[in-house]
Order: structure tokens, then C-alpha cells, then sequence
């Protein structure tokens, strides 16, 4: 069931690292698909960069449009150890120590060649879709690009959900903006005319991925829980939060998933993480925001080696928050890409997002929530000092703080984060057995 | 007595406390941090044993009724400080031998012939200068080895630079490499011999002998007396780097919580400033942690903050507090960087303004940042208790005190110990306590750095001995 691949460190050192052989098939889903990128020129196929936050994924493949997305890009190159060189390369060209380092890491990616994680060039892109505003940098991002590449924009504008809600006005807006503008230019781009029955196809195949994510979300009710909610989920949500919502492989990958997670429930086992399965929890955790992709294993092995599992993130819901009841409709094409760019994790205010967490600790039966908090990440850090003051009041479990960055490895210090956890976790002990011993 | 060991390894200062079976604390040392944490560790806890064994010596006494028990009660800070002055003089020996050691080297060995004698002159010097040093009413910057005979050994290459016997630097380089050297090696510590050598010094002369014979029959019991050692709980700063077993290692958050909450019962918000942390914790009725904060990426606002603007005064650390109460006005200074903050001072000054008021200034900064944290990790609620080694400055402690009463009230107790830098290190006691009465009590094995072994001279003469 497991594979134990080697990977080398930035140290240049092998490390064995244990893999789920679902992770395995991903792993060859990217290099398929960066392949296909390769060759995408030559085949004459469209290349559209689009961010994960409301991506319009159906879209692009009923299109025959194919995706690529500059954060994962980013947060590739980070783990790869590529990143600080990256980022170096676009501060050269004066791009400020405080901006968002997904954005340097991309533009020093393009600087340095376009080469991608896989080792392939990245074709140039034949279109920037802009499908969510609620992150400003985005916006900022693509202005950048367009000045590299010199290529069309589609922007649709995502309005916030101040109230937690979506009116039917601000669907409605969207889906105008998708038919009246943004589809229209796809289909220049493209070349042809979008059929909505091969969009709906689709959909439908993304709402079929999505039951079985769902499931595999909701499986860490177990005890012990079958998945790792954060570190491994980021593995979960990664087809379809990327470039494969809506094709057959991410209907198999989540349904071999699903029997994976289902072969651990039955034989009562812990998820794999990089040092091996973590069956002994000793803490259930909730963590908010994004992760440190530099030293991810590292960061990973810190929780583990302390026996704590994630049992629920936030981060694993930017792409789309389908525990909560979303799923794409084939039956309402528009309807629903607007749906799905609306209810973004970020595009929600702050009162949701504590409502959100507060669910999740309490449904998952969370000793704790910990934030990892990113100075440059706007849309997730701003507030989440406020969040965890009042989930601390609302749930009466403590919460745990940490800074680092998205993937510029000088803003990683490992013993101070170890540190913090460490004293975090020992704090929750000490909660959970009721106070220290009697002591005169 | 059977005693649990709490160690609190620090980025500046490495702190012990012993207590016994009760929960009683009986001893605590206090050493600086080195390059060696094994050899910290190790010291810190010799200079509890020792603090344990004087409270034993000091209830022996007490039990002494008549004349005699009354003339050493009267002179128990002479004996204790003559046992610090044998203390020094062993030192001195160790630091002879490694300075002779490196003569023998390459770097050192061209100007060996020049270096040797003088060397060996400040050295007896020294030990001949350091009665008047423990025993007189002398102000010392600190009571570390590596600062007292620094401050000594530097004085002295001062004088033989001016008599033109050799180069200042050359002479303070070789003490800085010989004071590494002793740093790094733990020495024997024979508690007995020690002070029956301390004891001569306080009651000299005949007139004496009777308590001198009454005292060695004392310290004889004192030390032959076993301390053993039952528990251990290390926390702090260094604690991952020594070789304890995972669960004799506590996180100083918890231990600051709980040692402070220990002291003073009432506590529900803990500061702790030391070294280059800055903890903001939150506790319970019981002292269990339920919040905290420290800072991150930066140790601006930190102890280290106030310990650079010392070095660039040339001032002791404890001097910046009762200067700073001097100010006049308090001159605005950042404090999102300790280098930085260093140069404004340096402007500051060039500017002529006062001294006193930009440490006044300074003290301000580091607060405010304490004060931010405090705000993040849920605020300052009643009673609230600053710990670590920055709490002995009175300046500092005199803002806090103001911020605490313009943000949150002025019925907000604030509580502040003398033995506030133990903290830490109690904590870790009392969880060693809790892992002794669960019955799952840690030892340390490994616990056994290298011994420097030298040959003392039992005359208590001249420094002429030799490393073996």
C-alpha cells in the first residue's frame, strides 16, 4: 500500500520519505500533465494560467484549454528547494522583501527559464484568467505577467461575502460576467465555441471526485483518525484543487483514495507520514492557514513526532468547500462555476471563518487548533489573531500560534516553531489531565 | 536527603533549583551559559548542591546553642563568602594551567618566552588580590568566573602593558582562549575540604581554634550527608541539544508558568524576559498554561537588547536600570532592532543628548514590545507576575508599572521576586516533583561531562600548579 521513494534534501543528503501509493499516482498525473504542457505549442493546444481559488478548471478542459497554476508552481518549486533562488532572481528585478513570495518565486521561475517542477519548460501563456478578485495580490500578479508575456486577461469580478452569504445578486453578477465576458473571450482564445452539454459532463465528473473528497475529509471523525487533515491533505486536494477537477483521472484517483483511507479505517491504522504510518494520536488538532511548503516534511515530522494528526485545515478548503454542502451542478453550468467562485474559504469574512473552524473542532472532536500564520498571505493572516481569541472562548480549547512563511525558506526557523508547538502540545496535556499534581 | 534537580538552560544564564520530597525548594545555583550546555548544566547544578548543603550547614549551626554556635552565626557571610574566594582561587589554578597549555602552541609559541612570566605574575596577582575582592567590601559586576577574573586579568595586563612587559592585546587574547577552555570542563567541587579551608580563613588565628574545631565537626557532617539525586526536569532555551531523556524534558512555557504561579499563587499572567525570549503566558487557578506568545524572528526587546546597549556604554548590565531612573525625560527610541537601536543611541549622544534619558528611552522600547505580546497572548489579567533576568532592572520594571496601570488599571497586582530568574527552573522541579509521585521519575545517565583534574596545592600558596 505504501512506497518509501528517496528524495533529496537541500543538504544534498538521501532521505527515505513514505508515500501512499495514491500519492504515487498523482505524482505521475503531474508529470502527464506537464508533459502534455510541453508539447501543448506544437499540438496546437491553449495554455490558460489561472489561480486555485475559484478556478474555472471545467471550463478550461471543456475548452480543451489546457491549465496552468502559478501558486502550485510556487509551492513546488519551495518544497524542491528551488524557491530562495527563485525569489532572489525577483528581487533582483526590484520586487520588494514584503511581497507575497508565491508571486517571486513565480516571476523568478519565469526569469530563470519556465521550467517547471517536473523538469519540463512551461509553455508561455495563451491566456491569464483571473476568476477570483478576493485576493488582491492576485490581481497585482497578473498585471505583473501581463507585462512577461503580453498575452489576454479575462477577469471576473468575485464580491465578497461580508455577511457569510451569498444574495441572489451577486450570483447573478457573476454569471453575467462569465457569459457576457468571461466565456467569450475563452472562446476567442480557444479557437471555438463552448458546448455547455460538454461542460455539464464535466461538472458532473467533478461532483463525482468531490463525494469521494468529502468522504475522505470527513473520515478523521474516526479515531484514530485514517488521514493527516493538513500534511497529507494538501495531498488530497491536490487534483482537484489544480488542473484535473472535471477528467477521469481524478475520478479514479479520489475513488482509489477513498480505498485507501477505507483499508486504514478497517485495519484501525493512522495515516503514512514521512517517518511512517502515525498510529499512536496522542493530540487531534484543527489548523488554520497555509503550510510552510520549504521545510514541509520537517514541519510535518514536528507534529508527528509529538503524535499529533490534523484531523481538519482550512487551507485544504481554498479550493472549495464542499463538506459544507457545495457541489459542482451539472444541471446549472454558470450557476454554479458562480457558486464555486463565490464561496472560496478566503472570500469569506471573518465571522464565517471562526464559525467554520468552530465547526470543525467541535465535529472532529479537536483537542486544539493551531495557526501557522504568513505575514505575506493577506487573505488568509489578516484577523487570525482575532479568530483564535474567540474560538479560545467559544470552544474552550486553546489555540496555538506560529509565523512562517509560504515558501521563502529565510522566513522558516525551525526551533522557534518547534519550540512553540512543543510548548503547545504540553500545554494541551497538561489540559487534558486536569491540572498538574498536587504539590505543596 | 533525596532531591528532584530542575534546570533551566538559558541563552545567557543556566539556573538550577533543588527541592526536596515536600516540594520544599533547598538549593539553587545560578551560572553562565556556555558554549559547553553540558558543562552549564553541570555547574548550575553543582552550585544548587552547594546552596543545599549551606542550608544544611546553616541548620547545623542553628542547632549549636552557646558562644561558639552565636560567633559562627555572626560570621556566616564571611565563611560563605570565603567559601566563594576558594571557589575562585581553584578557578584561578585552572585558568594557570590552560594558559600554560597554550603557550605551548603554535599561535602562541613565538612569544612564549615574553608571554610566560608576565602571565604567571597576573595570575599570582590575582589570586593575592582576591581576599580583598570576596572578604572586603569590593562592588562586583557579577559573581561568574569569567567576569570577576576577567575584570581582574584585565586590570592586571593593563598595568603590565604599561610597564612595557608585553602588548595589552596579546595578553587579554590569551585570557579569552584560556577562559573557553575552562568553561568548557567541569570542575571537581569537594564541598568539605573547601570549606574547612573557607572556615580558616573567616575565624583566623589561634584565638579562634575552638570554633574552628566546633566547624569541622559541623561541615564534616554537612558533607558527608548524601544528596541524592531522585529526579530530573530540564527546560529552557537548550534543552533539545542535551542528551535527557525526552520525557525529562519540559517546555519552558510551561515551567515559567508554573514556577512563577507557584511563587505567587494568584497569578494569571505571566512576563518572562530573558535572554532572547519574550513569553507572554496565560495560567489558570492551578498555573496550567491555557495561552501564550513569544516573539518571533527577532530578538529585539529582548534581554540581549539592553546587554548590547551596555557593551556600547562599557557599562555593567546591572547599571543600566539605576541610570536610566536618573532620566529627566524619556527620549523616544525604536525598538524593532537591537543594531539599530544601537546607533540611534550612538546619535542620540553624538547629539548631546543626556545618557541617562536615552536609557530611559530604551527601557521604554523594550516594554512596549513586551507590553504588544502581552496584547496577543490575551492581555494582562490580575495577578500579574514578570520574571527572568530582566526583571532585576528597576527601570524597566518601573515602566512596565506605568503601562500597566495607562492600558489596563492600576488594581492590577504586579508581583516581582527576587529569585524571579528561577522561575524556569522551579517549574521544571515541581514537574520532576509530579513525575517522582507518579512514580515515573528521570534520571540522567548520561549526564557526565569531562572533569578537569588538576593538582591543588593544599598550602592554599602560591598558583603553581599543574593540570594532570
Amino acid at each position: 500500500m505504501t512506497a518509501t521513494p528517496s528524495t533529496k534534501a537541500a543538504t544534498g543528503a538521501e532521505i527515505k520519505v513514505h508515500k501512499d501509493r495514491s500519492q504515487l499516482r498523482q505524482k505521475r498525473m503531474i508529470g502527464d500533465h506537464f508533459d502534455a504542457l510541453s508539447r501543448a505549442k506544437e499540438e496546437g493546444r491553449k495554455v490558460v494560467y489561472t489561480f486555485v481559488p475559484g478556478n474555472l478548471c471545467e471550463l478550461i478542459g471543456a475548452l480543451d484549454m489546457l491549465a496552468v497554476l502559478p501558486e502550485i508552481n510556487a509551492l513546488q518549486s519551495g518544497m524542491r528547494g528551488r524557491s530562495g533562488g527563485y525569489i532572489g532572481e525577483a528581487e533582483k528585478s526590484g520586487h520588494s522583501e514584503d511581497v507575497c513570495t508565491y508571486v517571486k518565486c513565480d516571476i523568478g521561475m519565469k526569469k530563470s527559464g519556465n521550467v517547471g517542477p517536473t523538469g519540463v519548460e512551461i509553455p508561455p501563456p495563451d491566456l491569464l484568467l483571473l476568476s477570483y478578485t478576493g485576493c488582491f495580490t492576485f490581481l497585482k500578479w497578473f498585471e505583473l505577467l501581463k507585462q512577461e508575456y503580453d498575452c489576454p486577461i479575462a477577469m471576473l469580478h468575485v464580491p465578497y461575502q461580508p455577511d457569510g452569504k451569498v444574495t441572489p445578486a451577486m450570483r447573478e453578477y457573476v454569471v453575467n460576467q462569465l457569459r457576457d465576458k468571461v466565456i467569450p473571450k475563452m472562446e476567442e482564445v480557444a479557437g471555438k465555441k463552448l458546448d455547455l452539454d460538454v461542460l455539464s459532463e464535466w461538472l458532473g465528473r467533478s461532483a463525482e471526485a468531490e463525494d469521494d473528497l468529502v468522504w475522505v475529509w470527513e473520515s478523521a471523525r474516526h479515531t484514530p483518525s485514517p488521514i493527516d487533515g493538513y500534511f497529507g491533505g494538501v495531498y488530497y486536494i491536490g487534483p482537484i484543487f489544480t488542473s484535473f477537477r472535471g477528467t477521469e483521472d481524478a475520478v479514479n484517483y479520489y475513488r482509489e483514495l477513498r480505498e485507501e483511507v477505507q483499508q486504514r479505517i478497517d485495519a484501525n491504522q493512522g495515516p503514512q507520514t514521512p517517518d511512517g504510518r502515525l498510529d499512536d494520536q496522542k493530540f487531534r488538532l484543527v489548523v488554520e492557514g497555509p503550510p510552510n511548503w520549504t521545510s514541509f516534511n520537517d514541519f510535518w515530522r514536528m507534529f508527528a513526532n509529538e503524535g499529533a494528526v490534523v484531523v481538519s485545515s482550512t487551507y485544504t478548503r481554498v479550493g472549495g468547500l464542499y463538506d459544507q454542502g457545495f457541489r459542482h451542478d451539472p444541471g446549472d453550468p454558470l450557476g454554479t462555476l458562480a457558486d464555486y467562485c463565490l464561496g472560496c474559504y478566503t472570500n469569506l469574512g471573518l465571522p464565517s471563518r471562526v464559525d467554520l473552524l468552530e465547526k470543525y473542532i467541535k465535529d472532529y472532536n479537536a483537542d486544539g487548533f493551531f495557526i501557522n500564520s504568513v505575514k505575506s498571505c493577506n487573505s488568509f493572516s489578516a484577523g487570525q489573531l482575532l479568530m483564535l481569541r474567540q474560538l479560545e472562548e467559544r470552544t474552550g480549547v486553546p489555540g496555538g500560534f506560529v509565523e512562517s512563511d509560504l515558501v521563502d525558506p529565510r522566513y522558516f526557523s525551525k526551533s522557534n516553531i518547534e519550540n512553540r508547538l512543543q510548548s503547545y502540545l504540553q500545554m494541551l496535556q497538561a489540559k487534558k489531565a486536569g491540572g498538574f499534581g498536587a504539590v505543596a | 536527603m533525596k532531591v528532584i534537580v530542575g534546570i533551566d538552560l538559558g541563552s545567557t544564564t543556566t539556573k538550577a533549583i533543588l527541592l526536596d520530597e515536600q516540594g520544599r525548594i533547598v538549593g539553587r545555583g545560578i551560572t553562565n551559559s556556555r558554549s559547553n550546555y553540558h558543562v552549564a548544566c553541570a555547574v548550575a547544578r553543582e552550585e544548587a548542591l552547594t546552596a543545599a548543603r549551606f542550608s544544611m550547614l546553616q541548620r547545623a549551626i542553628d542547632r549549636h546553642i552557646g558562644p561558639v554556635g552565636d560567633a559562627i552565626r555572626d560570621h556566616s557571610d564571611q565563611l560563605m563568602a570565603a567559601f566563594r574566594l576558594e571557589l575562585y582561587r581553584r578557578e584561578l589554578v585552572v585558568l594557570n594551567a590552560h594558559i600554560l597549555q597554550l603557550l605551548d602552541r603554535v599561535l602562541y609559541r613565538a612569544h612564549k618566552a615574553e608571554l610566560e612570566g608576565v602571565a604567571q605574575t597576573i595570575i599570582d596577582n590575582m589570586a593575592e588580590k582576591a581576599p580583598a575582592l570576596f572578604l572586603g567590601n569590593a562592588n562586583r559586576r557579577s559573581d561568574f568566573f569569567r567576569d570577576i577574573a576577567g575584570a581582574a586579568f584585565a586590570a592586571e595586563a593593563e598595568q603590565a602593558a604599561a610597564d612595557g612587559l608585553v602588548h595589552f592585546d596579546r595578553l587579554v587574547g590569551l585570557f579569552d582562549r584560556a577562559i573557553l577552555d575552562v568553561e568548557t570542563t567541569v570542575q571537581e567541587r569537594p564541598f568539605g575540604a573547601l570549606l574547612e579551608a573557607a572556615a580558616v580563613r573567616a575565624f583566623p588565628g589561634v584565638e579562634h581554634a575552638q570554633t574552628i574545631a566546633v566547624l569541622r565537626d559541623i561541615i564534616a557532617d554537612v558533607a558527608a550527608e548524601e544528596l541524592d539525586e531522585i529526579a530530573f526536569v530540564g527546560t529552557g532555551y537548550g534543552r533539545q541539544t542535551l542528551p535527557f531523556p525526552k520525557a525529562a524534558v519540559r517546555s519552558e512555557i510551561l515551567c515559567h508558568g508554573r514556577g512563577a504561579h507557584r511563587v505567587f499563587n494568584g497569578t494569571r499572567t505571566v512576563l518572562d524576559i530573558g535572554g532572547q525570549d519574550t513569553k507572554a503566558i496565560q495560567v489558570d487557578e492551578n498555573g496550567v498554561v491555557t495561552s501564550f506568545q513569544m516573539n518571533d524572528r527577532c530578538a529585539a526587546g529582548c534581554g540581549r537588547y539592553l546587554g548590547y546597549i551596555a557593551d556600547e556604554l562599557s557599562l555593567g548590565l546591572h547599571e543600566l536600570g539605576p541610570l536610566a531612573l536618573q532620566a529627566e525625560k524619556v527620549i523616544r527610541v525604536n525598538s524593532t532592532c537591537t543594531v539599530f537601536a544601537g546607533a540611534e543611541l550612538r546619535e542620540r549622544l553624538a547629539l548631546g543628548q543626556k545618557r541617562e534619558d536615552v536609557l530611559a528611552g530604551l527601557h521604554r522600547a523594550i516594554m512596549l514590545r513586551a507590553m504588544s505580546l502581552l496584547a496577543r497572548s490575551g492581555g494582562i489579567r490580575d495577578e500579574f507576575t514578570f520574571t527572568g533576568g530582566v526583571c532585576k532592572n528597576p527601570m524597566a520594571t518601573k515602566i512596565l508599572r506605568g503601562l500597566v496601570d495607562d492600558n489596563y488599571g492600576t488594581e492590577i497586582t504586579l508581583n516581582i521576586h527576587p529569585d524571579s530568574i528561577y522561575m524556569g527552573a522551579l517549574g521544571a522541579a515541581l514537574f520532576g516533583l509530579d513525575d517522582v509521585r507518579a512514580g515515573r521519575p528521570n534520571l540522567l545517565p548520561a549526564f557526565a561531562p569531562p572533569v578537569t583534574n588538576v593538582k591543588f596545592d593544599p598550602c592554599g600558596g602560591c598558583i603553581t600548579e599543574t593540570m594532570v
